[in-house]
């Protein structure tokens, strides 16, 4: 323990002999490391963002539907147990909130134009936070219960379709039975949203009333749970399997949007692969420190493996210098990448990119997101790759013949 | 020159393991740039060509503001004879006439809302390349049949193949009542369900008839095979126009908006490593060269007094940097061409891959190409900024006094 000690102050002494070549590594390593997290920062940010968006675009995080629904999402393939039935098993078993939907495809028509769309007829109390909608900032108002008569559309929508509040439009689908099913709906609502696609592509109306129009009583398409964590559904997907009991196909987020799902497998890849990118660029300059450093003291270590010091100490001297200025560097770094993420952590505006971040499925406000286990990762990894790439020199140092280097010039 | 050139060369290797560690980090960077380089524009490219080609176009020409609303009155009239014209005016252009509406599909059994185009059979193939993906069938022979064209996964959820009744049902250019019965005369499948759901093609006579054009359509659109000299071609079609109805002549930017910004995403955080990355490199010179120049005070304070000028010390600084930038230039391309030649003949995949390949029109393996731009943009960065870094220390040769130089050890 004490002999840790002199070595943690020999290295640290040795550190600042050069302390231009010193500050200068330094300087890489805080770079180094603040662009390691704060560029995780960004990208963890807009994954999540994607994610949530992807989540409140509709799939919540366990869905249930008829088997075929998803490759033929038609009002044939309704779930086979009745919304009565379902609110009996479902209501009582302790989910932070789940909810039926009809969903099928629709077109509407206004009195100039007429578009295909996705009508969902939901029960305004039971969806409110769990779509993208959100209720307050809807133009006019949402939907207020599930017979509702009105229908909330997307504003981008209304000017496509030449329409405005309190005009009529007509949603156009089939029931069962192929006959067509239509009806006129007042809009009552606009709502904007994230995702700028989804404005033109889903129509909202009353769960009881869409039920009316198409001629299904007490059927839904579409039964979606949310619970409080979007990484770990595993509980959620069970009880919601053991609950429809075969009544319907029970989905995870990830299978449902294979997209988003893999997304974000290939962002923990890619945290990891840019710490190690950053370090590799990082390690040539570090060993070069090292080495440099070594090469200058061959003859004050020859002596001190002279007067006795253990070459096991040279070597642990030598490591605890580069682990002492990759430490100071790190927290430096990390210091600073909290720093510049803690005044952009309400957003920045990308808009200028919008419509490429749509295509991305993203949104136009990016979220910096800092997480604890991200800086950890990048601290912990350089450490460790950093011991390593010390080995070298340090062991180089340590196995000097005492006389050779004593009497090297 | 010569002799400083040997002089400069002999100074490298004066230290070979920090000459190498320097330039390892030059070719570390150098190579990843190259094949990342390489990977990202020739995903730009195929993701610009894959989505223009499919179906967009190059160039459209459409009534004015009918690029935003989309709205069935907003026509280009005489939409035939115009495009016979263009296509007479430019004939190294492929030039096709299309009209797109919205209508409600039926067959026995299901209705679903999908996109109908009218397109011209004879040209239509040389401008998308929907008709190459018909699997079943054929694609649209003659331009007044009452036949359509749909998408394998609409076919399958209406449970009907080639040769089968559909009824249309949507309104027309003057918000009548559109109708028609039509036969399936082929099935197309691009391995996008919610695209082979959405879309389909009918003969574009038959299309004017059915939804009350009058001999109008909604857009022209000129496939110029690449992206290169769309500007200048858009300038001479906008020329060529006739000036009895007010047209808008659209670039694939403006079409595709989307396009254009996910890219200008996905470079900007590109840029943002790479910039770290060449950063960090240049720390790494102007470590080694700041210690190099150091550790010969000595010995500059020597040749100082003995007449070489300050400036001529620097430029030999300078060359010692270039030409150990130049070895990392040319080993760095080389091990990056050959990495990525490698890759161009053997593919490169990663998990996730699948999924977004088919969110952004890309195969999901991908063979990237080696250019001269991407083999030596990145590296030619680097080199410069290794320049610059060496400047400190070369600049700093100003400040030596020959006396003192020579007292330093």
């Amino acid at each position: 323990m004490h002999m840790l000690a002199i070595l943690t102050r020999l290295a640290w002494r040795n550190l600042w002999r050069n302390h231009r070549r010193t500050l200068i590594m330094l300087l890489a390593i805080t770079l180094g490391t603040w662009a390691m997290i704060f560029m995780t920062a960004l990208m963890r940010g807009m994954v999540s963002q994607m994610v949530s968006d992807g989540i409140s675009a509709l799939p919540g995080h366990v869905q249930a539907h008829h088997p075929d629904y998803r490759d033929d999402p038609s009002i044939a393939n309704l779930i086979g147990v009745s919304d009565t039935e379902l609110y009996e098993r479902f209501s009582t078993a302790g989910f932070r909130q789940w909810a039926t939907r009809v969903r099928v495809p629709a077109v509407i028509t206004s009195e100039y134009d007429s578009r295909g769309v996705t009508l969902i007829g939901v029960d305004p109390e039971r969806e409110d936070g769990m779509t993208f909608v959100d209720y307050d900032a809807v133009e006019g108002r949402f939907l207020e219960s599930s017979d509702d008569k009105g229908v909330v559309i997307g504003r981008k929508l209304a000017t496509t379709l030449n329409t405005e509040l309190g005009k009529r439009i007509v949603l156009m689908s089939q029931d069962p039975d192929n006959e067509i099913a239509d009806r006129g709906f007042r809009v009552v609502g606009l709502f904007t949203a994230n995702v700028m696609s989804f404005e033109e592509q889903y129509v909202f109306a009353g769960k009881t009333t869409t039920q009316d129009m198409l001629h299904i009583d007490d059927q839904v398409s579409e039964l979606v749970v949310l619970g409080d964590n979007y990484r770990d559904v595993e509980a959620l997907y069970n009880k919601t399997l053991e609950l429809i009991d075969d009544g319907a196909e029970v989905k995870r987020w990830t299978e449902i949007d294979r997209f988003l799902g893999t997304m974000l497998g290939v962002m923990d890849g890619f945290v990891l692969v840019w710490i190690i990118v950053i370090f590799l660029a990082l390690s040539f300059g570090l060993v070069n420190t090292l080495v440099m450093a070594v090469f200058e003291r061959v003859r004050e270590i020859g002596l001190m493996l002279a007067l006795g010091m253990r070459p096991m100490n040279i070597l642990g001297q030598i490591i605890l210098e580069s682990l002492l200025l990759l430490a100071i560097g790190l927290a430096l770094g990390s210091a600073l990448a909290w720093a510049t993420v803690e005044p952009i952590k309400e957003g920045v505006d990308i808009s200028y990119v919008g419509e490429g971040m749509d295509m991305w499925g993203m949104s136009s406000t990016l979220v910096p997101e800092l997480l604890l286990s991200d800086v950890v990762l990048a601290n912990v990894v350089v450490l460790i790759l950093g011991f390593f790439a010390s080995l070298s020199p340090a062991w180089r140092a340590a196995n000097y013949e005492p006389i050779e280097a004593i009497t090297k010039v | 020159m010569n002799l400083v050139f040997r002089l400069a060369w002999r100074n490298l290797w004066r230290q070979p393991r920090r000459t190498w560690l320097t330039t390892g980090a030059m070719v570390f960077s150098n190579t990843l740039l190259v094949f990342m380089i390489s990977l990202q524009f020739g995903m730009y490219g195929l993701m610009i060509d894959n989505t223009l080609q499919a179906f967009t176009g190059h160039l459209q020409v459409q009534a004015p503001g009918f690029i935003d609303d989309q709205k069935m009155r907003q026509t280009v009239e005489g939409i035939v004879p115009l495009a016979n014209e263009l296509r007479g005016e430019f004939p190294d252009q492929h030039v096709a006439a299309r009209a797109n509406g919205f209508a409600l599909i039926s067959s026995a059994e299901r209705s679903y809302g999908v996109a109908v185009f009218g397109v011209q059979p004879e040209y239509e193939p040389r401008v998308s390349t929907l008709p190459g993906l018909v699997a079943t069938g054929r694609f649209l022979e003659d331009n007044d049949a009452t036949e359509i064209v749909i998408g394998a996964a609409l076919a399958r959820n209406l449970k009907v193949g080639v040769g089968d009744e559909l009824t249309l049902l949507g309104s027309g250019k003057d918000g009548s009542f559109a109708a028609a019965v039509v036969n399936i005369a082929g099935i197309f499948d691009s391995g996008i369900p919610d695209f082979d759901r959405s879309i389909t093609e009918i003969p574009l006579g038959l299309f004017q008839d059915v939804f009350y054009m009058n001999g109008s359509g909604h857009h022209i659109v000129l496939n110029n095979g690449g992206i290169s000299g769309v500007a200048e071609l858009k300038a001479r079609v906008e020329a060529t126009l006739p000036s009895d109805q007010e047209l808008a002549v659209h670039d694939w930017d403006r079409l595709q908006p989307g396009l254009q910004q996910a890219i200008k995403a996905d470079m900007s955080s590109a840029f943002f490593m790479y910039g770290i990355l060449v950063v960090l490199v240049a720390f790494s010179v102007l470590n080694t060269q700041l210690m190099s120049v150091l550790e010969r005070t000595h010995e500059f304070g020597i040749v100082m007094s003995l007449g070489l000028t300050p400036g001529r010390l620097g430029r030999l600084v300078l060359l010692e940097t270039a030409i150990m930038g130049l070895l990392g230039f040319l080993l760095g391309t080389f091990l990056g061409g050959l990495l990525t030649a490698w890759l161009s003949v053997n593919g490169f995949a990663y998990p996730g891959m699948e999924e977004m390949a088919v969110k952004f029109n890309l195969p999901a393996r991908f063979y990237p190409e080696v250019s001269t731009l991407s083999l030596i943009s990145g590296p030619m960065v680097v080199f410069l900024f290794t320049i610059i870094a060496a400047l400190y220390p070369a600049l700093r040769l100003h400040r030596l006094h020959p006396v003192e130089a020579m007292r330093a050890v």
